[in-house]
């Protein structure tokens, strides 16, 4: 199982603050995560989250381009900050 | 170096937080700056009710961390303190506070300011602005991320 996240504006664009994936056919990848995506999501709600904007952190760490994924990782979708 | 990194939902109190760096500073530091960020009740001319902020925990602590690491690098900081508040917040509510020591004032203000301006563009936050009963997710300005990397530039 593979825990995704989406905050913020992105939150709002999918309509959830989360999914779980994976139960049948667990994702190998980032790649293989955003298939399934695809396939979940409304077209605007994919469009949203693969956004040229959008980082993405597996276990809370920023990732570039595709990376491995293990059942229990949590994958989180992260629209430009804005602190202070 | 002494460091705290809190996010937190409740207010918090500048003067018992100077206090308590003044204290456990023991003596070895001569000076603390320090910058509060308050919530503003006009932007673009119109009328700004709520501004809300959520964070990631687990990412924006470290991201915060990672800020303070960058700081403590260039300039010799004996500490860096900072508070960021989440939820749902209203004009002149305090959002942030940084504060930092050093022995001279110089690595104090400049600490203080260069790890303010990368909580604008680095730190995991983002800002939801409510305006006229319409809300709205902000991201850091181009001037807020030109700031950040000026500190970058030579002669810096």
């Amino acid at each position: 199982m593979i825990a995704v996240r989406f905050f913020a504006s992105l939150r709002d664009a999918v309509g959830t603050a989360g999914l779980d994936l994976g139960s049948s056919r667990m994702p190998a990848d980032l790649d293989g995560l955003l298939c399934v995506l695809r396939e979940r999501l409304d077209g605007e709600a994919y469009a949203a989250i693969t956004g040229a904007s959008v980082r993405i952190a597996v276990n809370q760490t920023l990732v570039e381009g595709n990376a491995a994924l293990t059942a229990g990782d949590e994958v989180a979708f992260l629209p430009p900050v804005s602190g202070g | 170096m002494l460091r705290s990194v809190r996010v937190i939902a409740e207010d918090f109190d500048v003067g018992v937080e100077w206090s308590a760096l003044r204290t456990a500073l023991h003596g070895g530091s001569g000076a603390i700056a320090a910058f509060c960020g308050l919530v503003r009740d006009r932007v673009d001319q119109e009328t700004v009710t709520t501004l809300t902020l959520e964070h990631y925990p687990g990412m924006t602590e470290p991201s915060i961390e990672a800020i303070i690491d960058r700081a403590e690098a260039r300039w010799p900081l004996d500490a860096v303190w900072v508070i960021h508040r989440v939820g749902a917040l209203s004009p002149a509510d305090q959002i942030v506070l940084v504060l930092t020591a050093s022995a001279h004032r110089d690595a104090a203000f400049a600490g203080c300011e260069f790890v303010m301006d990368y909580l604008k563009t680095d730190a995991v936050f983002w800002k939801k602005e409510t305006r006229g009963g319409v809300s709205h997710w902000v991201e850091s300005t181009h001037a807020d991320r030109r700031r950040a990397s000026d500190w970058d530039a030579p002669g810096k």
